[in-house]
C-alpha cells in the first residue's frame, strides 16, 4: 500500500533525525578534545592537527587508574549488598507472605519516589556523626539503602510469579526455608537479579550529589563526582575538559555496548517499575 | 512491576497483583519467620532512610547552623518557603522546568512513537533502540558539560543558528537571565526523550494489529487513529513516562550543578541545588531542612495522582 510505504519513510526520517540529535553531543566531545589545549574552538569544527596527546594528558590529570578503582570499589560496595538484602526481602514479601506483610512493603514503597535531596542534610550529619565522611563507606551505605525500595520491588515482582507448590515440594522433602531460598529460589531468579544489577551498577557509577556532598576527595568518589571535580580544575581549558570527559565515559560506553541488550530491557522495565 | 505482570509500577502498585494461590497454613514459627527475611533490608532502610526523613522534619523546626545552639521557631522555615523570593522562585522553577523535562518528551516522544510504529521491527529501529538509550546511560555530570559547551557563545548550538540566518539571536544561552531556564530545560529533554520514545514504542508494539485494520477500513484518518486506538491503549505507558519525568524534574540537581549553578542571578535556582547552597555553604540546616521536607511532599503531591490516573483498572 503506497500509504504505509510513505508512512515508513516519514518514520525513517524522523528516527534517523532524532538518532543525529541524540550522537551530537557525543562527535562535539569528541572532535573538542582533540583541538590545541587552552583554545576555544568554534562549535563542530575538525581541528588541523588533531592534538590525539590530549587525552594522554587528561589522563594523567584526572588520576583515571585512581578513579577507575575507587568507582569499582564503589559498586562492589553497594551492588551485591543490595542484591542480597533486595532479594531475601523479595522473597518474603512476594513468597512467604507473612502476617503484617503488607504494611512494611509500603513503607518500601514510599522511598520509591524520595528525591535524594531531600534527605540530603540530616544524611549528612549523620554520616559525620558515623566517623565515616570522607570514607567511601559515606557513599556505599546510604545508597544500599537508597537504592533499597527498588531493589525490593524489584524481586518481590519476580517472586510473586514464583508457583507455591515449589516450596511446598521442597519442604515436603524437608528443606528448611533458609534451604529452599539458597537451593531452589535463588537460582531461579538469576535474570531477575542480573538486570538489577546492571541497573545498580548503572545508577551507583553515575552518583554525583553523595559524592561531592560527603566526600571531598576526587581519587574516593564514583566517576561522575570525579567528573565534577575534574569539571571544576580544567573548567576554563575546554579540549582537555572534553578529552577528560570523554575518558570518563568510555568505560560506561563500553559495559553498556557489550551489553546493550540486557541494558535496554533493564532500563525499559526499570523505568516500568520505578 | 515487570512489563510481564501487566501492570502499572511506581508510587502505587497494588500488592493484588497475581493472586496466588491460598497457601496452606504453615506452622505457627514458620509463618513469622519470613520477617528474619526482611530484617537486614529493613535495617539499612531504616538507619538510611526512613531516620533521616524523620530528622530532616526535626531540623526543619529550629534555626541551627550545625555548629552551635539551635532555635526553635515553629514553621518559620515553611512559611518562608512562600515569603522569601529566591525560596519561592526556586520551586516555581521547577514547576516551569516540569514543561521541558516532561510535556516536551512526552508529547515529542508520542508523535515520534507513532511515525515510526510501522518500522519498529526495522534493523534501523534496532540500532535506535541502543542509539536513543545513550543519554540514560551516561552520566547527568556529562550531559551537563557537553550541553555547556553546545549552548556557550561559541557553540553548536549558534552555529547552527548562524547557518541558517538567525546569526542576529545567538548568545551565551546558559548565561542569560531569560534563558538559562529554558537552556537547561532543554538538556533535560534530550537526556528524557529516548527514554520516553521508546518506552511509548514498546507500548505500542502490544497494541493488536487487527485494530489499526478495521480502523482504516472505517475510513479513520492517521489523528482519529491515533485519539481513538493509540492513547487509550498507552494509558499506562504515558503514566510512567509522566512519572519518570516529573521526578527528574523538581529533583534536578547535576546538570543545573555543572552547567549554570543555578545563575545567572537565581535566574536558573531550582530546590536541590538550593538545599545545596543552604545546607553547605550559608549553614542554614534548618531551611534547608524545610525545603527538603517539602520537595519529598512536592513530588507525591504530583506522581500519586498521575499512578491513580493511570493505573490498570482490574476490568
Amino acid at each position: 500500500m503506497i500509504v504505509q510505504r510513505r508512512e515508513a519513510l516519514v518514520g525513517r526520517v524522523l528516527l534517523v533525525l532524532l538518532m543525529v540529535i541524540t550522537v551530537l553531543p557525543f562527535v562535539s566531545l569528541v572532535v573538542t578534545a582533540l583541538h590545541e589545549p587552552g583554545t576555544y574552538p568554534e562549535g563542530i569544527s575538525w581541528p588541523d592537527s588533531p592534538h590525539w596527546g590530549n587525552f594522554a594528558d587528561a589522563f594523567e590529570a584526572a588520576h583515571m587508574g585512581t578513579l577507575l578503582l575507587s568507582s569499582l570499589l564503589i559498586v562492589a560496595g553497594v551492588v551485591p549488598a543490595s542484591l542480597l538484602l533486595g532479594t531475601m526481602a523479595g522473597y518474603a514479601f512476594g513468597h512467604l507472605r507473612m502476617p503484617g506483610h503488607r504494611a512494611v512493603f509500603l513503607l518500601f514503597v514510599l522511598g520509591l519516589t524520595l528525591p535524594f535531596e531531600g534527605i540530603l542534610t540530616p544524611l549528612y550529619y549523620q554520616v559525620r556523626d558515623m566517623g565515616l565522611l570522607n570514607t567511601r563507606w559515606a557513599i556505599i551505605l546510604p545508597l544500599i539503602g537508597l537504592f533499597m525500595p527498588f531493589s525490593v520491588l524489584w524481586m518481590r515482582a519476580h517472586f510473586v510469579n514464583v508457583p507455591q507448590e515449589l516450596s511446598e515440594a521442597a519442604s515436603v522433602d524437608g528443606a528448611n526455608l533458609w534451604q529452599q531460598f539458597w537451593r531452589i529460589q535463588v537460582p531461579l531468579a538469576v535474570p531477575a537479579l542480573s538486570s538489577l544489577g546492571l541497573l545498580l551498577f548503572l545508577w551507583t557509577w553515575n552518583q554525583f550529589l553523595l559524592a561531592i556532598v560527603l566526600v571531598d576527595d576526587p581519587t574516593k568518589r564514583t566517576m561522575a563526582g570525579a567528573l565534577g571535580a575534574f569539571q571544576g580544575q580544567y573548567g576554563t581549558d575546554i579540549p582537555l575538559l572534553c578529552a577528560g570527559s570523554v575518558l570518563i565515559l568510555a568505560p560506561t560506553l563500553a559495559v553498556f555496548l557489550l551489553f546493550q541488550r540486557q541494558f535496554v530491557t533493564a532500563l525499559l522495565q526499570g523505568s516500568v517499575k520505578g | 512491576m515487570s512489563s510481564q505482570t501487566q501492570q502499572a509500577g511506581g508510587a502505587a502498585p497494588t500488592t493484588a497483583s497475581a493472586p496466588a494461590p491460598r497457601r496452606r497454613r504453615r506452622g505457627g514459627r514458620a509463618r513469622w519467620t519470613g520477617w528474619l527475611f526482611v530484617a537486614p533490608a529493613l535495617l539499612v532502610y531504616a538507619v538510611f532512610v526512613l531516620r533521616p526523613m524523620v530528622v530532616s522534619v526535626q531540623y526543619s523546626l529550629y534555626d541551627w547552623d550545625g555548629v552551635g545552639a539551635s532555635t526553635y521557631v515553629g514553621l518559620k522555615n515553611y512559611s518562608r518557603l512562600f515569603t522569601d523570593s529566591v525560596l519561592s522562585h526556586s520551586i516555581l522553577n521547577a514547576f516551569k522546568l516540569i514543561v521541558f523535562f516532561s510535556a516536551v518528551p512526552v508529547l515529542l516522544g508520542l508523535l515520534i512513537a507513532t511515525s515510526i510504529r510501522a518500522i519498529a521491527a526495522s534493523r534501523l529501529a534496532v540500532v535506535a533502540r541502543t542509539v536513543l538509550f545513550l543519554p540514560q546511560v551516561i552520566p547527568l555530570v556529562a550531559a551537563g558539560i557537553v550541553w555547556s559547551w553546545l549552548l556557550s557563545s561559541t557553540g553548536f548550538v549558534n552555529q547552527v543558528l548562524g547557518w541558517v540566518g538567525l546569526g542576529g539571536v545567538t548568545r551565551a544561552w546558559l548565561g542569560d537571565f531569560t534563558f538559562a531556564l529554558p537552556a537547561v530545560g532543554v538538556i533535560g529533554a534530550w537526556v528524557l526523550l529516548g527514554l520516553c520514545t521508546l518506552l511509548l514504542l514498546a507500548g505500542m508494539t502490544k497494541i493488536d494489529p487487527s485494530l489499526y485494520e478495521a480502523a482504516r477500513l472505517d475510513g479513520a484518518g492517521a489523528v482519529r487513529e491515533f485519539v481513538s486506538i493509540t492513547l487509550p491503549a498507552l494509558r499506562q505507558e504515558i503514566g510512567v513516562c509522566v512519572t519518570v519525568t516529573v521526578i527528574a524534574a523538581l529533583a534536578s540537581f547535576d546538570i543545573i550543578y555543572i552547567s549554570t549553578q543555578g545563575g545567572p542571578g537565581n535566574s536558573s535556582m531550582v530546590p536541590g541545588l538550593e538545599i545545596f547552597y543552604l545546607a553547605f555553604t550559608e549553614r542554614q540546616v534548618g531551611q534547608a531542612s524545610a525545603l527538603g521536607v517539602a520537595l519529598m511532599l512536592l513530588v507525591l503531591a504530583c506522581v500519586l495522582p498521575v499512578q491513580w490516573l493511570t493505573k490498570e483498572r482490574d476490568e
